[in-house]
Parts: C-alpha cells; sequence; structure tokens
C-alpha cells in the first residue's frame, strides 16, 4: 500500500529531517511511526500525504510514484488519504455537518447521498446529534472526533494521523485511538504518527521508530 | 454528469451565500459595477437616438439652387436646359408657388404669408448629384453658381455631414470611456476577489489539503464575479431606464413646441440582457485574473 526507499529531505537552512527512510506499509495494516519532536514524524506525514517532496527516495502509495506525481494529479492522489492534521484544521466558521459535508463536496456527490454519508460518518465517531453544532462549542476530543469524521467521510483506503491524541486527556485519547482501531478492523491501513507511546501497549501495533531522522526500529 | 450539476450548483450556492454574507460590500460592488456600466451605456442611448433624428436624411446628399427672384420663366429655363445637358444625378425643379403653397401649410405661415404683398420666394431646382464625394459636390456647386440668375447655391448636405462626423466623435469618445470604465469593472472584481480570498484562506487551505482541485477551489470565486457583474449590469439597465423615463416627459414637451414627432428609445430587452452579460463576463473576468494570482500564494 505504502513503500518509501531510502526518503530523505532536507529543508532549506539546511537541517536534514529525514535520513535515507525506507519502510512497507501493507494495505490493512495499523501502522505507528514514534520518536520525540523533532525525530521527523511530522515530516514522513507530510511526504506521505504528498504535502512536501522528499529531496531524494521514492515514495509508492497505491502503486503511484508521489516523486513523478504531476502537480495536477495531487488532489486525485490526496483522495485515497483520510488525513487528521496535528492542528485539525477544522473551519470554525461552517457548523459540524458543513466540516464533514466538505470532502463529498470536493468529489461532488450529490446532496443527498452527502448528507446521508455525512451523518453515518458523525455517528461512526459518536457526534450524532452535534450536526448544527459549530466546532467551537466542541470539547478538545469531540473536536478531533470531528477531525476523523471528515477525513474518513470519503470511505479512504488509508487513514493517516499526525498526532492525534495530543492536547486530549488519557481518558478523550484511548476513545480516539479506539476510534482508529475500529476502522483498522474493518480494513483501512491506519498509519499514526505519534509522540504518545503509552498509548500504544494497548493494541501492540507495528511500530516505525524515528531518531533523528532515521528508522531507528521498525517492529511489531 | 451528475456530479458534474452538483459541484457547479454547489459553487453557484456558495458564491450567492458569499454575496448574502456581507450585503452591505455586495451592494456596494453592484453599484460601482453599475455605474461604470451605467455611463457608456447612457452615451450610447443618448447617441443612437439623435443618430434616428438625422436618420432620414443623413444618406442624402443635396444641393439646392436658388434663382433670383425676378429671374423669368425663360431664364428658368435656361437652367433647367443646363441641368439637363451637365446630368449631374437626379434633379426637380420647385415653383416658386409650390414652394408658398408649401410653407403656406406649416403652422403659423399661413398669416404671416397672407399678409405680404407678393410672394418672396424664388424658383429653386434640387439636386441630388449622382458622384456624392465632398469633392465631386463642391465642384457641381461651383459650376451652378456661375450660371445666370442664379441667386445662390446651398449644399443641404453639409449640415448633416458635420452631425455625422459629431456624432463619429462622439460614438468614438463613449466606445473610449467605456473600455477605461470596464477595465475599472475588472479592477474592482478582481480586488473584491482577492479581499474574499484572504477572507476565506483557511477553507481554501483544507480544502486542498483534503483533495480539492484547482477548478473547485476557483469555481465559487468565478461564480461570485460572474454573479455581481451581471446584478451590476441589472442595476446599470435600471439606471439608464430611470433617466430615460424621467427624460421623456420634458422632451416630449420640447418636440411639442416644434410640433414634431420623437420618441426617446430606452433600452430594450436585448439591450438589458446584452449589459447583464457585459457585467458578467467583465465580472468573471476580474474573478479569474484575482484567482490566477492569488490562490497561488496559498496552501
Amino acid at each position: 500500500m505504502i513503500s518509501t526507499s531510502a526518503v530523505s529531505k532536507r529543508y532549506p537552512e539546511g537541517c536534514d529531517a529525514l535520513k535515507e527512510v525506507s519502510f512497507e506499509i501493507a494495505a490493512g495494516e495499523m501502522v505507528f511511526i514514534t520518536g520525540h519532536s523533532g525525530a521527523g514524524k511530522s515530516t514522513l506525514f507530510r511526504l506521505l500525504a504528498a504535502i512536501e517532496r522528499p529531496t531524494s527516495g521514492s515514495i509508492v502509495v497505491n502503486g503511484q510514484n508521489l516523486a513523478a506525481l504531476r502537480k495536477s494529479a495531487i488532489p486525485y492522489l490526496r483522495r485515497n488519504f483520510g488525513l487528521i492534521f496535528q492542528d485539525q484544521k477544522l473551519l470554525f466558521d461552517r457548523s459540524v455537518l458543513d466540516n464533514v459535508l466538505l470532502p463529498l463536496a470536493i468529489v461532488g456527490l450529490p446532496a443527498r447521498d452527502a448528507d446521508r454519508r455525512a451523518h453515518a460518518a458523525l455517528d461512526k465517531v459518536g457526534l450524532q446529534g452535534r450536526e448544527r453544532a459549530f466546532p467551537i462549542a466542541l470539547s478538545g476530543g469531540e473536536q478531533q472526533r470531528l477531525a476523523i469524521a471528515r477525513a474518513v467521510v470519503n470511505r479512504p483506503a488509508i487513514l493517516l494521523a499526525d498526532e492525534p491524541t495530543t492536547n486530549l486527556d488519557n481518558e478523550s485519547a484511548a476513545d480516539i485511538l479506539e476510534i482508529f482501531h475500529a476502522f483498522h478492523q474493518v480494513g483501512v491501513t491506519v498509519v499514526i504518527a505519534t509522540h504518545d507511546e503509552q498509548s500504544l501497549a494497548r493494541f501492540s501495533p507495528r511500530v516505525l521508530q524515528l531518531e533523528h531522522g532515521r528508522l531507528a526500529g521498525n517492529a511489531a | 454528469m451528475n456530479s458534474f450539476f452538483a459541484m457547479h450548483g454547489a459553487a453557484i450556492r456558495d458564491a450567492l451565500r458569499r454575496l448574502a454574507a456581507a450585503p452591505l460590500g455586495s451592494i456596494l460592488s453592484c453599484l460601482v459595477i453599475g455605474i461604470a456600466l451605467a455611463l457608456p451605456c447612457a452615451g450610447w442611448v443618448v447617441l443612437d437616438n439623435l443618430r434616428a433624428v438625422t436618420g432620414s436624411a443623413s444618406g442624402v446628399q443635396q444641393i439646392s439652387l436658388f434663382m433670383t427672384v425676378e429671374a423669368s420663366p425663360r431664364e428658368v429655363g435656361e437652367i433647367e436646359s443646363r441641368l439637363r445637358a451637365a446630368n449631374p444625378g437626379n434633379w426637380r425643379f420647385i415653383a416658386k408657388d409650390a414652394a408658398l403653397k408649401r410653407l403656406q401649410a406649416s403652422e403659423g405661415m399661413a398669416e404671416i404669408i397672407a399678409s405680404l404683398p407678393k410672394n418672396p420666394l424664388p424658383d429653386a431646382f434640387v439636386v441630388e448629384p449622382a458622384d456624392t464625394r465632398p469633392e465631386a459636390i463642391e465642384r457641381l456647386a461651383k459650376t451652378f453658381s456661375a450660371w445666370p440668375k442664379v441667386a445662390h447655391v446651398q449644399l443641404d448636405s453639409a449640415w448633416v455631414r458635420r452631425f455625422d462626423a459629431f456624432l463619429r466623435i462622439g460614438k468614438l469618445s463613449i466606445t473610449l470611456l467605456a473600455a477605461l470604465l470596464a477595465a475599472a469593472l475588472v479592477t474592482v472584481t478582481f480586488n473584491t476577489i482577492r479581499l474574499q480570498i484572504l477572507a476565506h484562506a483557511a477553507e481554501i487551505e483544507v480544502a486542498k489539503l483534503i483533495g480539492a482541485t484547482d477548478a473547485f477551489i476557483r469555481r465559487p470565486f468565478q461564480y461570485f464575479g460572474a454573479l455581481q457583474g451581471a446584478l451590476g449590469g441589472l442595476f446599470a439597465a435600471l439606471l439608464v431606464t430611470g433617466g430615460g423615463l424621467l427624460l421623456a416627459a420634458p422632451i416630449a414637451e420640447l418636440v411639442a413646441l416644434d410640433s414634431g414627432s420623437f420618441v426617446l428609445h430606452g433600452l430594450s430587452a436585448a439591450q438589458i440582457a446584452a449589459l447583464a452579460a457585459t457585467g458578467t463576463v467583465l465580472g468573471w473576468l476580474g474573478a479569474q485574473l484575482s484567482v490566477a494570482i492569488h490562490l497561488r500564494r496559498i496552501g
């Protein structure tokens, strides 16, 4: 599903965020990318989501080499992913329902189908009944669940999350991880970048450990 | 196909929502666009009406050849035979009695003419030259004035030509004005869309991150510009039509004094549609330029 080979990323200031990182993730796997802050987790997240391009090496997602991808093809690649950002990127001037409808509007789903799917996604993350609320009225955990609903509403094959449990209390963090686990169990490939290693114990997933931009561990 | 309509429908709804979200700003923008379109449009309507006034005369070039009042029928016959020989084109003779009768028929003249001791009008010939080039007409006029007992030769077309030239200058000025104001309209839309893009930066960034194509992001802005332009065009039609209605009564009064018949022509439905279409196209153009430049900076 996802394979990287000798991926390096150097930023213009000369700092090497990633060095020669190679790994493979099979379809339906649940993988955690861990490491201290500054280890390169977020950089890897941005490279996998084609938000940035690697300085060298290749990344293949769903059989497509991201380095060779034309700029105009990137939006269509992104539709394979459900992306959950560290800062969530919710739209605070839109209702919960409208936030979830956005990805469906992007692919041009007719309004009635879109509505049905958005409600189903909100049900799945436990936000039913909050459709008309605005994100500002939601708790931190609820906002994160809204971000997940928006990511999964298009039924993507891959869920990519960057630090989804940061700023959440333990209980909310556990809830969020439970939701990811549920998607993994129905066959979705789930990749989570996190520094919160305590949460790993519950699922004993495969862990890619990054240290100073290098892959230091790749273990199940 | 379904998704095509869904996407465009959503973009139009989005554009309408954005127009409605800032009603004052939208109204002001439409006002500016409307005034920019109304100015050249009003000028054009005025010229169109002036042309209608002279329309019947403008095509025909005439030379009037007036005999002296005391010219005898034999002397008139001499001129007639000279005209036949010169064959300058169509011509007709207007006898002094016929001319007097015609003058009597016009309003208010009957009593004045009745009070005259004798017919003050001369015999005249009206020549419509076959060769209507200005220099040929000048030459003919010179020849005619050298003939015996010819008191006066008048180029009837001169004022029409002068008026035509005036209309052409007017038309050119209005075209230039229209071009300038069209550029202003594009600029107004360009700037409105720039502000719109800044206001929706977060939304644009998120949409790009989750798979929106550039076309998807541009679409609501393009519809916004086009809609604003169309509303501006309709407002311009309203201004011009309103101005016409206000002027109609005083013009009718003026024309009635002259016992003429003249109706001020306003805008036809097709012209109103053309005005709205012009606004739409220019608005779309401004939006297109703005998104092409400003969207690149986001995401």
